[in-house]
Protein backbone atom coordinates (compact mmCIF):
# COMPACT_ATOMS: atom_id res chain seq x y z
CA UNK A 1 0.00 0.00 0.00
CA UNK A 2 2.86 2.41 -0.17
CA UNK A 3 1.44 3.38 -3.39
CA UNK A 4 -1.60 4.83 -2.32
CA UNK A 5 -1.78 8.31 -2.97
CA UNK A 6 -4.93 9.61 -1.33
CA UNK A 7 -7.00 7.67 1.27
CA UNK A 8 -10.47 8.76 2.12
CA UNK A 9 -11.45 6.83 5.70
CA UNK A 10 -15.49 6.73 6.41
CA UNK A 11 -16.18 10.44 5.06
CA UNK A 12 -19.96 11.55 6.14
CA UNK A 13 -21.74 14.45 4.87
CA UNK A 14 -25.30 15.71 5.72
CA UNK A 15 -26.80 19.05 4.44
CA UNK A 16 -28.73 19.74 7.03
CA UNK A 17 -31.15 16.36 7.55
CA UNK A 18 -30.33 15.27 3.96
CA UNK A 19 -27.71 13.04 4.05
CA UNK A 20 -25.33 12.92 0.95
CA UNK A 21 -23.38 10.12 2.07
CA UNK A 22 -21.97 8.00 4.88
CA UNK A 23 -19.33 5.79 5.90
CA UNK A 24 -17.11 6.63 2.56
CA UNK A 25 -14.07 4.52 2.63
CA UNK A 26 -11.52 4.20 -0.63
CA UNK A 27 -8.14 4.57 -1.35
CA UNK A 28 -6.63 5.61 -5.06
CA UNK A 29 -2.77 4.55 -5.79
CA UNK A 30 -0.36 6.76 -7.32
CA UNK A 31 -0.71 7.21 -10.91
CA UNK A 32 -4.19 5.18 -11.50
CA UNK A 33 -7.46 6.29 -12.87
CA UNK A 34 -10.90 5.51 -10.60
CA UNK A 35 -14.11 6.38 -12.19
CA UNK A 36 -17.32 6.92 -9.48
CA UNK A 37 -20.39 5.72 -11.39
CA UNK A 38 -23.77 6.34 -10.20
CA UNK A 39 -26.99 7.93 -10.12
CA UNK A 40 -27.73 11.59 -9.53
CA UNK A 41 -28.23 12.23 -5.91
CA UNK A 42 -26.01 9.60 -5.39
CA UNK A 43 -23.30 11.59 -3.69
CA UNK A 44 -20.75 11.39 -6.31
CA UNK A 45 -20.02 15.30 -7.04
CA UNK A 46 -20.53 16.15 -3.20
CA UNK A 47 -17.68 13.57 -2.49
CA UNK A 48 -14.90 15.54 -5.22
CA UNK A 49 -16.19 18.55 -3.56
CA UNK A 50 -15.21 17.62 -0.18
CA UNK A 51 -11.92 16.37 -1.23
CA UNK A 52 -11.00 20.07 -2.79
CA UNK A 53 -12.80 21.74 0.34
CA UNK A 54 -15.32 23.31 -1.15
CA UNK A 55 -17.98 21.20 0.84
CA UNK A 56 -16.92 20.42 5.04
CA UNK A 57 -17.41 16.66 5.64
CA UNK A 58 -19.08 15.85 9.38
CA UNK A 59 -17.28 13.18 10.06
CA UNK A 60 -13.69 11.04 8.43
CA UNK A 61 -10.67 11.78 7.53
CA UNK A 62 -8.71 12.56 4.26
CA UNK A 63 -4.83 11.64 3.53
CA UNK A 64 -3.01 12.69 0.72
CA UNK A 65 0.72 10.78 0.67
CA UNK A 66 0.03 9.27 4.42
CA UNK A 67 -0.56 12.75 5.56
CA UNK A 68 -3.61 13.50 7.08
CA UNK A 69 -5.54 16.91 5.44
CA UNK A 70 -8.56 16.90 6.98
CA UNK A 71 -9.98 15.20 10.46
CA UNK A 72 -13.46 16.07 11.29
CA UNK A 73 -12.74 15.50 14.81
CA UNK A 74 -9.34 17.47 14.67
CA UNK A 75 -9.96 21.41 14.49
CA UNK A 76 -6.40 22.23 13.73
CA UNK A 77 -7.20 20.16 10.11
CA UNK A 78 -9.57 23.22 9.07
CA UNK A 79 -7.53 26.17 9.33
CA UNK A 80 -8.54 28.63 6.66
CA UNK A 81 -5.33 29.80 5.51
CA UNK A 82 -3.57 26.09 5.26
CA UNK A 83 -6.91 25.03 3.26
CA UNK A 84 -6.02 26.85 0.62
CA UNK A 85 -2.60 25.30 0.17
CA UNK A 86 -4.18 21.50 0.86
CA UNK A 87 -6.58 22.38 -2.28
CA UNK A 88 -3.50 22.50 -4.34
CA UNK A 89 -2.91 18.46 -3.27
CA UNK A 90 -6.27 18.10 -5.67
CA UNK A 91 -7.03 19.58 -8.90
CA UNK A 92 -10.79 19.64 -10.03
CA UNK A 93 -12.32 20.24 -13.53
CA UNK A 94 -15.77 21.11 -13.41
CA UNK A 95 -18.99 20.19 -15.22
CA UNK A 96 -19.67 23.62 -16.18
CA UNK A 97 -16.01 24.68 -17.18
CA UNK A 98 -15.76 27.71 -15.03
CA UNK A 99 -13.15 29.32 -17.32
CA UNK A 100 -12.68 33.29 -16.35
CA UNK A 101 -13.96 35.01 -19.13
CA UNK A 102 -12.13 38.53 -19.44
CA UNK A 103 -8.86 36.08 -19.66
CA UNK A 104 -7.35 34.25 -23.16
CA UNK A 105 -6.75 30.83 -22.70
CA UNK A 106 -3.27 30.90 -22.01
CA UNK A 107 -4.16 33.61 -19.28
CA UNK A 108 -6.61 31.04 -17.98
CA UNK A 109 -4.08 28.75 -17.50
CA UNK A 110 -1.32 31.39 -16.08
CA UNK A 111 -3.03 33.62 -13.62
CA UNK A 112 -3.29 31.23 -10.42
CA UNK A 113 0.52 30.03 -11.30
CA UNK A 114 1.67 33.30 -11.21
CA UNK A 115 -0.23 34.44 -8.16
CA UNK A 116 1.28 31.84 -5.89
CA UNK A 117 4.62 31.92 -7.30
CA UNK A 118 4.50 35.45 -6.00
CA UNK A 119 4.18 33.73 -2.49
CA UNK A 120 7.67 32.55 -3.28
CA UNK A 121 11.06 33.47 -1.45
CA UNK A 122 12.67 33.92 -4.82
CA UNK A 123 10.04 35.66 -6.67
CA UNK A 124 11.71 39.32 -6.68
CA UNK A 125 15.22 38.18 -7.74
CA UNK A 126 13.85 35.78 -10.01
CA UNK A 127 10.31 37.20 -11.25
CA UNK A 128 11.08 37.52 -14.97
CA UNK A 129 12.49 33.82 -15.33
CA UNK A 130 9.96 32.49 -13.18
CA UNK A 131 7.09 34.08 -15.34
CA UNK A 132 8.76 32.54 -18.48
CA UNK A 133 8.63 29.12 -17.12
CA UNK A 134 4.93 29.47 -16.31
CA UNK A 135 4.10 30.92 -19.54
CA UNK A 136 5.76 28.21 -21.57
CA UNK A 137 4.83 25.69 -19.38
CA UNK A 138 1.26 26.96 -20.18
CA UNK A 139 2.38 26.77 -23.70
CA UNK A 140 3.16 23.15 -22.96
CA UNK A 141 -0.14 22.23 -21.46
CA UNK A 142 -2.53 23.81 -23.75
CA UNK A 143 -0.97 22.14 -26.89
CA UNK A 144 -1.03 18.73 -25.04
CA UNK A 145 -4.68 19.36 -24.89
CA UNK A 146 -4.28 19.88 -28.63
CA UNK A 147 -4.63 24.07 -28.66
CA UNK A 148 -1.75 25.46 -29.85
CA UNK A 149 -4.09 27.53 -32.15
CA UNK A 150 -5.93 28.81 -29.67
CA UNK A 151 -4.05 30.47 -27.09
CA UNK A 152 -5.55 34.27 -27.44
CA UNK A 153 -9.08 33.05 -27.80
CA UNK A 154 -11.61 33.76 -24.94
CA UNK A 155 -13.93 31.42 -23.77
CA UNK A 156 -16.52 32.95 -25.61
CA UNK A 157 -14.92 31.86 -28.88
CA UNK A 158 -14.10 28.66 -28.22
CA UNK A 159 -16.57 25.76 -28.47
CA UNK A 160 -17.67 23.73 -24.90
CA UNK A 161 -15.18 20.51 -25.59
CA UNK A 162 -12.46 23.42 -25.76
CA UNK A 163 -13.34 25.21 -22.80
CA UNK A 164 -13.41 22.03 -21.12
CA UNK A 165 -9.77 21.11 -22.78
CA UNK A 166 -8.54 24.72 -21.65
CA UNK A 167 -10.35 23.95 -18.00
CA UNK A 168 -8.14 20.53 -17.96
CA UNK A 169 -4.86 22.19 -19.04
CA UNK A 170 -5.73 25.03 -16.32
CA UNK A 171 -6.32 22.32 -13.49
CA UNK A 172 -2.98 20.34 -14.73
CA UNK A 173 -0.79 23.96 -14.60
CA UNK A 174 -1.30 23.61 -10.55
CA UNK A 175 0.49 20.37 -10.91
CA UNK A 176 -2.16 18.60 -8.34
CA UNK A 177 -1.08 14.98 -6.98
CA UNK A 178 -5.09 14.24 -7.95
CA UNK A 179 -6.77 15.22 -10.65
CA UNK A 180 -10.87 15.32 -10.11
CA UNK A 181 -13.18 15.43 -12.71
CA UNK A 182 -16.81 16.34 -12.32
CA UNK A 183 -18.93 15.14 -15.07
CA UNK A 184 -16.69 16.91 -17.33
CA UNK A 185 -18.59 15.67 -20.62
CA UNK A 186 -22.03 16.34 -19.47
CA UNK A 187 -22.62 20.09 -20.22
CA UNK A 188 -21.52 19.41 -23.58
CA UNK A 189 -23.07 18.62 -26.86
CA UNK A 190 -22.56 14.73 -28.03
CA UNK A 191 -20.38 15.33 -30.43
CA UNK A 192 -17.75 17.08 -28.75
CA UNK A 193 -17.50 14.42 -25.82
CA UNK A 194 -14.94 12.75 -27.61
CA UNK A 195 -12.46 15.04 -27.85
CA UNK A 196 -12.54 16.04 -24.09
CA UNK A 197 -12.93 12.48 -23.38
CA UNK A 198 -9.70 11.46 -25.55
CA UNK A 199 -7.52 14.24 -23.82
CA UNK A 200 -8.57 12.71 -20.77
CA UNK A 201 -7.48 9.02 -22.19
CA UNK A 202 -4.06 10.66 -22.62
CA UNK A 203 -3.67 11.82 -19.42
CA UNK A 204 -4.12 8.45 -18.05
CA UNK A 205 -1.48 6.45 -20.62
CA UNK A 206 1.19 9.09 -19.13
CA UNK A 207 -0.10 8.01 -15.34
CA UNK A 208 -2.10 11.02 -14.46
CA UNK A 209 -3.83 9.74 -11.10
CA UNK A 210 -7.10 10.85 -11.86
CA UNK A 211 -10.82 10.51 -10.15
CA UNK A 212 -13.42 11.00 -12.43
CA UNK A 213 -17.13 11.20 -12.02
CA UNK A 214 -18.74 10.52 -14.99
CA UNK A 215 -21.68 8.79 -17.02
CA UNK A 216 -19.89 7.97 -19.56
CA UNK A 217 -19.85 4.38 -19.12
CA UNK A 218 -17.48 3.00 -21.86
CA UNK A 219 -15.36 5.28 -21.13
CA UNK A 220 -15.13 4.12 -17.51
CA UNK A 221 -14.51 0.60 -18.57
CA UNK A 222 -12.21 1.54 -21.05
CA UNK A 223 -9.57 4.19 -18.71
CA UNK A 224 -10.34 3.49 -15.26
CA UNK A 225 -8.43 1.24 -13.02
CA UNK A 226 -10.62 0.70 -10.71
CA UNK A 227 -14.83 1.34 -10.76
CA UNK A 228 -16.71 2.74 -7.70
CA UNK A 229 -20.50 2.64 -7.94
CA UNK A 230 -22.30 4.70 -5.50
CA UNK A 231 -25.94 4.30 -4.55
CA UNK A 232 -27.83 6.65 -2.24
CA UNK A 233 -24.71 7.58 -0.39
CA UNK A 234 -23.01 4.64 -0.43
CA UNK A 235 -20.21 2.81 -2.39
CA UNK A 236 -22.17 -0.36 -3.44
CA UNK A 237 -19.45 -2.15 -5.47
CA UNK A 238 -15.94 -1.45 -6.34
CA UNK A 239 -13.23 -3.17 -8.12
CA UNK A 240 -11.75 -3.41 -11.89
CA UNK A 241 -13.68 -2.04 -14.45
CA UNK A 242 -14.31 -6.06 -16.05
CA UNK A 243 -15.95 -6.64 -12.63
CA UNK A 244 -18.18 -3.47 -11.81
CA UNK A 245 -19.43 -2.72 -15.35
CA UNK A 246 -19.01 -5.71 -17.01
CA UNK A 247 -20.12 -8.15 -14.76
CA UNK A 248 -21.30 -6.47 -11.67
CA UNK A 249 -22.07 -8.73 -8.43
CA UNK A 250 -24.56 -6.66 -7.00
CA UNK A 251 -28.38 -6.53 -8.75
CA UNK A 252 -28.20 -2.50 -7.78
CA UNK A 253 -25.34 -2.37 -9.86
CA UNK A 254 -26.69 -4.53 -12.34
CA UNK A 255 -30.02 -2.57 -12.60
CA UNK A 256 -27.94 0.89 -12.83
CA UNK A 257 -26.32 -0.57 -15.58
CA UNK A 258 -28.98 -1.87 -17.31
CA UNK A 259 -30.61 1.68 -17.77
CA UNK A 260 -27.08 2.99 -19.19
CA UNK A 261 -26.07 0.01 -21.46
CA UNK A 262 -28.77 -0.96 -23.29
CA UNK B 1 -29.11 89.66 -24.46
CA UNK B 2 -27.98 85.80 -25.27
CA UNK B 3 -24.65 86.44 -24.06
CA UNK B 4 -25.85 87.90 -20.51
CA UNK B 5 -28.18 84.88 -20.36
CA UNK B 6 -25.69 82.16 -21.13
CA UNK B 7 -23.11 84.20 -18.86
CA UNK B 8 -25.90 83.66 -16.22
CA UNK B 9 -27.01 79.84 -16.67
CA UNK B 10 -23.07 78.66 -17.01
CA UNK B 11 -23.26 80.53 -13.12
CA UNK B 12 -25.77 78.21 -12.22
CA UNK B 13 -24.68 74.98 -14.26
CA UNK B 14 -21.27 75.79 -12.50
CA UNK B 15 -23.65 74.99 -8.89
CA UNK B 16 -24.97 71.89 -11.02
CA UNK B 17 -21.92 70.55 -12.00
CA UNK B 18 -20.66 70.41 -8.57
CA UNK B 19 -23.44 68.79 -7.25
CA UNK B 20 -23.08 65.97 -9.82
CA UNK B 21 -19.01 65.90 -9.52
CA UNK B 22 -19.50 65.33 -5.16
CA UNK B 23 -22.06 63.14 -5.41
CA UNK B 24 -20.71 60.67 -8.32
CA UNK B 25 -17.14 60.38 -5.99
CA UNK B 26 -18.79 60.40 -2.64
CA UNK B 27 -21.04 57.64 -3.38
CA UNK B 28 -19.80 55.83 -5.97
CA UNK B 29 -17.17 54.97 -2.98
CA UNK B 30 -20.34 55.20 -0.01
CA UNK B 31 -22.24 52.29 -2.21
CA UNK B 32 -19.50 49.80 -2.20
CA UNK B 33 -19.87 49.41 2.14
CA UNK B 34 -23.97 49.52 1.92
CA UNK B 35 -23.51 46.86 -0.47
CA UNK B 36 -21.48 44.60 1.54
CA UNK B 37 -23.57 45.47 4.39
CA UNK B 38 -26.62 44.15 2.40
CA UNK B 39 -25.29 41.04 1.38
CA UNK B 40 -23.47 40.48 5.22
CA UNK B 41 -24.55 36.99 6.72
CA UNK B 42 -24.51 38.67 10.18
CA UNK B 43 -28.05 39.40 9.81
CA UNK B 44 -28.71 42.41 12.36
CA UNK B 45 -26.19 44.02 9.85
CA UNK B 46 -28.12 42.96 6.86
CA UNK B 47 -31.44 43.64 7.88
CA UNK B 48 -30.32 47.49 9.00
CA UNK B 49 -28.47 48.20 5.86
CA UNK B 50 -31.57 46.82 3.57
CA UNK B 51 -34.48 48.97 5.84
CA UNK B 52 -31.84 52.48 5.48
CA UNK B 53 -32.03 51.53 1.72
CA UNK B 54 -35.94 50.95 1.69
CA UNK B 55 -36.40 53.97 3.63
CA UNK B 56 -34.05 55.82 1.17
CA UNK B 57 -34.90 54.49 -1.75
CA UNK B 58 -38.64 55.11 -0.46
CA UNK B 59 -38.80 58.60 -0.18
CA UNK B 60 -38.61 61.32 -2.23
CA UNK B 61 -34.88 62.86 -2.77
CA UNK B 62 -36.51 66.39 -2.42
CA UNK B 63 -37.98 65.72 0.92
CA UNK B 64 -34.46 63.82 2.20
CA UNK B 65 -32.85 67.51 1.24
CA UNK B 66 -35.21 69.51 3.02
CA UNK B 67 -34.93 67.18 6.07
CA UNK B 68 -30.99 67.27 6.08
CA UNK B 69 -31.20 71.24 6.11
CA UNK B 70 -33.89 71.67 8.27
CA UNK B 71 -34.14 68.70 10.58
CA UNK B 72 -31.11 69.39 12.86
CA UNK B 73 -31.79 72.29 13.60
CA UNK B 74 -35.48 71.58 14.43
CA UNK B 75 -34.79 68.96 16.94
CA UNK B 76 -32.15 70.06 18.76
CA UNK B 77 -31.92 74.26 19.11
CA UNK B 78 -28.53 74.81 19.92
CA UNK B 79 -26.76 72.88 16.48
CA UNK B 80 -25.95 75.58 13.83
CA UNK B 81 -27.70 74.50 10.45
CA UNK B 82 -25.56 73.09 7.97
CA UNK B 83 -25.17 75.84 4.84
CA UNK B 84 -27.03 74.83 2.10
CA UNK B 85 -25.07 73.32 -0.39
CA UNK B 86 -23.55 70.94 2.54
CA UNK B 87 -27.18 69.78 3.18
CA UNK B 88 -27.99 69.32 -0.43
CA UNK B 89 -24.85 67.11 -0.75
CA UNK B 90 -25.33 65.28 2.37
CA UNK B 91 -28.36 64.63 1.20
CA UNK B 92 -27.53 63.64 -2.37
CA UNK B 93 -24.80 61.09 -1.56
CA UNK B 94 -26.75 59.62 1.09
CA UNK B 95 -29.67 58.89 -1.61
CA UNK B 96 -27.14 58.04 -4.36
CA UNK B 97 -25.12 55.58 -2.04
CA UNK B 98 -28.56 53.71 -1.52
CA UNK B 99 -29.17 53.53 -5.52
CA UNK B 100 -25.78 52.63 -6.19
CA UNK B 101 -25.18 49.89 -3.58
CA UNK B 102 -28.45 48.48 -5.32
CA UNK B 103 -27.06 48.33 -8.72
CA UNK B 104 -23.45 46.73 -6.99
CA UNK B 105 -25.28 43.87 -4.62
CA UNK B 106 -27.12 43.51 -8.03
CA UNK B 107 -23.52 42.70 -10.31
CA UNK B 108 -21.60 40.78 -7.36
CA UNK B 109 -24.70 38.79 -6.79
CA UNK B 110 -24.68 37.96 -10.53
CA UNK B 111 -21.21 36.37 -10.69
CA UNK B 112 -21.97 32.54 -11.28
CA UNK B 113 -20.64 30.26 -8.15
CA UNK B 114 -18.38 28.35 -10.56
CA UNK B 115 -16.08 31.49 -10.87
CA UNK B 116 -15.47 31.56 -6.84
CA UNK B 117 -15.20 27.88 -6.84
CA UNK B 118 -12.64 27.34 -9.73
CA UNK B 119 -10.28 30.07 -8.62
CA UNK B 120 -10.40 28.49 -4.66
CA UNK B 121 -9.34 25.16 -6.18
CA UNK B 122 -6.70 26.82 -7.82
CA UNK B 123 -5.59 28.21 -4.56
CA UNK B 124 -6.22 31.72 -4.98
CA UNK B 125 -6.74 33.91 -2.06
CA UNK B 126 -10.19 36.06 -1.42
CA UNK B 127 -8.47 39.32 -1.97
CA UNK B 128 -7.24 37.51 -5.25
CA UNK B 129 -10.17 36.18 -6.03
CA UNK B 130 -11.99 39.69 -5.99
CA UNK B 131 -9.50 41.40 -7.47
CA UNK B 132 -8.26 39.07 -10.34
CA UNK B 133 -11.47 36.95 -11.23
CA UNK B 134 -14.67 39.20 -9.76
CA UNK B 135 -14.24 42.93 -10.45
CA UNK B 136 -14.24 43.15 -13.93
CA UNK B 137 -16.92 40.58 -14.73
CA UNK B 138 -19.01 42.85 -11.95
CA UNK B 139 -17.63 46.30 -13.84
CA UNK B 140 -19.23 44.59 -17.12
CA UNK B 141 -22.58 43.82 -15.91
CA UNK B 142 -23.24 47.28 -14.19
CA UNK B 143 -22.27 49.55 -16.67
CA UNK B 144 -25.40 49.96 -18.13
CA UNK B 145 -27.45 50.32 -14.97
CA UNK B 146 -24.57 52.62 -13.81
CA UNK B 147 -25.46 54.79 -16.45
CA UNK B 148 -28.72 55.38 -16.26
CA UNK B 149 -28.61 56.47 -13.17
CA UNK B 150 -25.43 58.54 -13.28
CA UNK B 151 -28.13 60.14 -16.04
CA UNK B 152 -30.61 60.22 -13.72
CA UNK B 153 -28.26 62.33 -10.84
CA UNK B 154 -27.58 64.85 -13.72
CA UNK B 155 -31.13 66.19 -14.01
CA UNK B 156 -31.78 65.04 -9.96
CA UNK B 157 -29.29 67.91 -9.21
CA UNK B 158 -32.05 70.78 -10.11
CA UNK B 159 -33.86 69.21 -7.08
CA UNK B 160 -31.26 71.59 -5.02
CA UNK B 161 -33.20 74.74 -5.57
CA UNK B 162 -36.12 73.80 -3.05
CA UNK B 163 -33.12 74.69 -0.43
CA UNK B 164 -32.43 77.65 -2.75
CA UNK B 165 -29.61 76.89 -4.31
CA UNK B 166 -28.64 78.83 -7.27
CA UNK B 167 -28.15 76.01 -9.71
CA UNK B 168 -29.18 76.57 -13.47
CA UNK B 169 -32.77 76.08 -13.68
CA UNK B 170 -33.28 78.49 -10.53
CA UNK B 171 -30.87 80.80 -13.26
CA UNK B 172 -33.03 80.28 -15.93
CA UNK B 173 -36.38 81.11 -13.84
CA UNK B 174 -35.01 84.36 -12.60
CA UNK B 175 -35.56 85.93 -16.12
CA UNK B 176 -39.21 85.03 -15.99
CA UNK B 177 -39.09 87.41 -12.65
CA UNK B 178 -36.88 90.27 -13.63
CA UNK B 179 -37.15 90.47 -17.93
CA UNK B 180 -40.09 88.31 -18.46
CA UNK B 181 -38.35 86.14 -20.39
CA UNK B 182 -39.41 82.51 -21.27
CA UNK B 183 -37.14 81.37 -23.60
CA UNK B 184 -33.57 81.02 -20.66
CA UNK B 185 -35.33 78.61 -18.55
CA UNK B 186 -36.14 76.00 -21.64
CA UNK B 187 -32.17 77.24 -22.93
CA UNK B 188 -31.04 75.31 -19.77
CA UNK B 189 -32.33 72.02 -21.06
CA UNK B 190 -29.54 72.78 -23.27
CA UNK B 191 -27.02 72.46 -20.65
CA UNK B 192 -28.65 68.93 -19.76
CA UNK B 193 -28.86 67.73 -23.40
CA UNK B 194 -25.25 68.22 -23.92
CA UNK B 195 -23.91 67.51 -20.43
CA UNK B 196 -26.00 64.28 -21.09
CA UNK B 197 -25.04 63.37 -24.20
CA UNK B 198 -21.07 63.55 -23.64
CA UNK B 199 -21.77 61.11 -20.46
CA UNK B 200 -23.37 58.85 -22.94
CA UNK B 201 -20.56 58.77 -25.13
CA UNK B 202 -18.18 57.97 -22.62
CA UNK B 203 -20.71 55.37 -21.01
CA UNK B 204 -20.50 54.33 -24.71
CA UNK B 205 -16.62 54.27 -24.90
CA UNK B 206 -16.47 51.96 -21.51
CA UNK B 207 -19.09 49.27 -22.76
CA UNK B 208 -16.79 49.14 -26.02
CA UNK B 209 -13.75 48.45 -23.98
CA UNK B 210 -15.31 45.86 -22.20
CA UNK B 211 -16.65 44.20 -24.95
CA UNK B 212 -14.09 41.72 -25.93
CA UNK B 213 -15.16 39.45 -23.14
CA UNK B 214 -18.38 38.20 -22.43
CA UNK B 215 -19.97 37.19 -19.20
Amino acid sequence: MENTILEVRSLSKSFGKVEVFDDISFSLEKGSVMAMIGASGSGKTTMLRCLNFLETPDEGQILVNGECIYDALDSSTHQEKDIRHKRLHFGLVFQSFNLFPQYTALRNVTLACELLATENSDYRTGRSRIISDINSRARNLLDQVGLSDKLDSFPHQLSGGQQQRVAIARALAMKPDILCFDEPTSALDPELTGEVLKVIKSLAEVHTTMLIVTHEMSFARDVADNVVFMDSGAIVEQGPPSQVISNPRESRTRQFLDRYLE
Amino acid sequence: MFWTVTGKLLDGFALTCLIFVVTLFFSLILGLPVAFGSMSRFKPLRWLTRTFVWVIRGTPLMLQVIIVFYGPSLIWERVTPLSRMTAVLVAFVINYSAYFSEIYRGGIEAIPKGQYEAAQTLGMTKVQIFFRVVLVQVVKRIVPPMSNEILTLVKDTSLARIIAIKEVIWMGQEFIASRALLWPLFYTGAFYLVFCGLLTLIFGKIEKKLDYFKV
